[in-house]
């Protein structure tokens, strides 16, 4: 089949292209032409007038949890990739938190097999540990070569110095990122971040320093084995320094932050209600600040979702006893627009980097290139929609986010990848 | 005039005027407890639910009375959280509660926040009867109302709140009540046992129980809560008690200072037998006027609309 995409503003930082108003003949998935194409092509394809909407290398969410196997009921493989075309995403990364673990060439087969024939490539991080237990490393070589582009314990960090220390020697004979949730165990009882809103809000306090402990730790540990830290959603002011400081030294690390981390402060924790309750949880205006300049300077190199789909009636418990985290696939490219780009903090080609580039190069998956000949893995963004959250509209199983309602300014038009579009509503072979 | 809320959370946010309200309101309630006959007909025809997914004897008791004293229906139920957590949801029970067309919950929990999720999900007055560590607003009211007999005005009253004030509930809300009127707060005990960042509060802090018998009119002695001891906040009972346990020679430095205890005590640990059986000490009229204010915070929203 052919498709002509109309008047779009082609833009990749990669190989430099920034061209406005081209148009791109796509064959069978393929692109085959950019620039004029002439009117006779016009009348053999499925022509879509896109009027200056930018297209960018297909963006990845790198921090997502598929709730297969294990938690159907919130989230399936191909719902968690249908939520992320709805949200602008051609490539996810899955975290290992399933039950059973990401930690066999099986479930990693399972994972794959489930998510073929999707426009959504799904990339397996496996667990470090056995069971992500913290004891015993996981078969690392037997994942990697099954297809795991990370490891990771996330949910918990790895548990001590002595099996971060091999974890991290091990994987380098792989070259495979250990993305590393950075939480103290000790120190992590807590409901929400430390301070005096925890205090007259009556929740156990959950300290900063937990997580800079952790930080610390694995800078220290990447340091002195070379292996490669990422850590997981950043939130702390002292973290972001201690990493910058780190990336100054020449140390293998980087690092990513979520929406609600540069968007949401502890003071929304007033109303109890558990779609703020995740982990790490909200910080302090201070903190958030620190992000986005964090963001700025390129101490955080990627952006991500930490997409953590709940069922209601977990979300529903106490606040003290709820579950943490949100589903974030369908509103992180809206609120980094709307917070990031239409605030002047970040340019397009930082948006571009922050969600398609680094997390690519961190997981060495090739970054789609806009080149004849090459299959089209697109995102196409619409910059300045202006539109409402709805997630009765959302593609996810689950519903717990604290964004219903908001509006923002940004959001994805459609994707393209596998021979598919997703585009108003629905997924089209091409 | 009404109260500003038709719901008793806390005391965060709560006026000085329907603090004052409460107060004076209790006043008359507490006339009411010594006649021979103590039962009042105002609340008649309305029932509360007692939920307590903690235990509790003193406060549940107390609301029973204050309940049945003003002639409501009172319905009990009691079940530990944990319990609750493997059957229904919270939400399923209060629904179903509702349906059987009460007026008022009195709930306390174990986990901070309950009582406001519950004005989310259902129609009653909601009464909170202590959420966690975060608030029991009727035990402050209890002892502003007590200082209040005692001294005749709250405004100006040095109080200090001795002991583990991270994990009390009866802290804070004595803290935002006391605050509100006029008081001047401080805090004292181990430094393991004080939120950082409490002085954001308003209120100043001591580790020296010396210090703060000799500076203060009032200490409010709270229970040591002996799991406490196992997460490591202080070494041993007997270090507690021997740097921060309130004795009778320590009352030495000031003779005249008033002991408030939301009790039930651990006597030798926070406070000795001396001083809990002794002149300085108003636990048991606390107790009574427990009632009264429990009474006077009943009626008010129980007659609000």
């Amino acid at each position: 089949m052919n498709v002509i995409l109309k008047d779009i503003n082609l833009f990749n930082p990669l190989s430099k292209i920034d061209q406005k108003k081209v148009s791109i003949l796509l064959k069978d998935g393929i692109i085959s032409k950019i620039g004029n194409i002439d009117s006779k092509e016009f009348e053999n394809s499925e022509v879509f007038e896109l009027d200056s909407k930018y297209v960018v290398p297909g963006f990845i969410d790198m921090h997502v949890h598929l709730r297969e196997p294990g938690r159907e009921d919130e989230e399936t493989i191909v719902t968690g990739s249908n939520a992320a075309a709805n949200g602008g995403f051609t490539e996810i990364a899955c975290m290992p938190n399933t039950s059973p673990a990401i930690d066999s060439a099986e479930i990693i087969n399972f994972i794959k097999k489930h998510s073929t024939k999707h426009l959504v490539n799904v990339y397996p991080i496996a667990a470090a540990s056995l069971g992500r237990n913290g004891e015993v490393l996981s078969p690392i070589a037997e994942l990697f070569e099954a297809g795991a582009v990370a490891l990771s314990d996330d949910g918990v960090a790895i548990k001590t110095s002595s099996l971060l220390r091999k974890v991290l020697e091990y994987s380098k004979m792989y070259d495979l990122p250990v993305i590393e949730h950075c939480e103290d165990e000790t120190l992590s009882d807590g409901a929400m971040n430390e301070g005096i809103n925890s205090t007259q809000l009556g929740l156990p306090p959950l300290p900063s320093v937990s997580e800079d402990l952790i930080v610390s730790r694995d800078i220290l540990m990447a340091e002195y084995t070379g292996g490669k830290i990422h850590i997981a959603h950043i939130s702390t002011k002292k973290s972001i320094q201690l990493v910058r400081k780190a990336k100054q030294k020449g140390i293998n690390i980087t690092a990513e932050v979520t929406p609600h981390h540069f968007t949401l402060t502890e003071d929304y924790l007033k109303s109890y209600d558990t779609n703020y309750k995740m982990n790490p949880p909200l910080r302090t205006e201070e903190d958030v600040n620190a992000v986005i300049e964090g963001l700025k300077d390129g101490t955080i190199d990627c952006i991500v979702s930490d997409h953590a789909p709940h069922s209601i009636e977990e979300k529903e418990e106490e606040f003290q006893y709820a579950p943490n985290g949100i589903i974030g696939l369908e509103t992180m490219i809206g609120l980094s627009l709307s917070e990031l780009y239409h605030k002047k903090i970040l340019s397009l080609k930082e948006i571009v980097e922050k969600l398609s580039i680094n997390p690519r190069n961190i997981l060495k998956i090739p970054v789609p290139q806009f080149s004849i000949g090459e299959p089209a893995n697109f995102t196409i963004l619409d910059l300045d929609s202006v539109w409402t959250v709805d997630i009765s509209k959302f593609k996810s199983k689950s519903r717990n986010t604290p964004f219903d309602k908001r509006l923002l300014s940004g959001k994805s038009f459609g994707v393209i990848n596998n021979n598919q579009m997703f585009i108003d509503d629905s997924f089209v072979n091409i | 005039m009404p109260l500003s809320s038709r719901h008793l959370l806390g005391l965060q946010g709560v006026p000085k005027d329907d603090i004052q309200l409460i107060l004076e309101t209790a006043n008359t309630f507490r006339e009411v407890l010594e006649r021979p006959i103590k039962k009042v007909p105002t609340l008649q025809g309305k029932t509360i639910v007692n939920l307590f997914y903690e235990n509790s004897t003193r406060t549940r008791i107390s609301f029973e009375l204050a309940e049945k004293r003003l002639s409501s229906d009172t319905i009990n139920f009691s079940q530990s959280s944990s319990s609750v957590k493997k059957g229904e949801s919270l939400k399923d029970t209060i629904r179903n509660i509702e349906a059987m067309k009460i007026d008022m919950i009195i709930i306390r929990h174990s986990a901070a926040g309950t009582p406001h999720y519950l004005t989310k999900i259902c129609n009653a007055n909601i009464i909170n009867a202590g959420d966690g560590i975060h608030e029991h607003p009727t035990q402050a009211l209890l002892d502003m109302y007590s200082l209040k007999e005692r001294f005749g005005k709250l405004e100006g009253l040095k109080v200090c709140i001795v002991g583990d004030v991270a994990h009390s509930r009866v802290a804070l809300s004595n803290i935002y009540g006391l605050i509100t009127m006029g008081a001047k707060v401080s805090v004292c005990g181990p430094s393991t046992m004080i939120p950082r960042f409490i002085e954001k509060l308003g209120v100043n802090v001591t580790y020296d129980i010396d210090e703060a018998i000799r500076d203060n009119d009032v200490l409010n002695v709270l229970r040591i809560q002996l799991e406490r001891k196992a997460g490591g906040y202080f070494p041993s009972l007997r270090e507690y008690a021997k740097y921060f346990g309130i004795t009778q020679e320590r009352l030495d430095n000031n003779k005249d200072i008033t002991i408030l205890h939301p009790g039930p005590i651990n006597r030798g640990v926070e406070i000795s037998s001396e001083v809990a059986d002794g002149n300085n000490q108003i636990i048991l009229h606390q107790v009574t006027n427990g009632v009264a204010i429990r009474m006077a915070v009943l009626y008010l929203l129980g007659t609000l609309n």
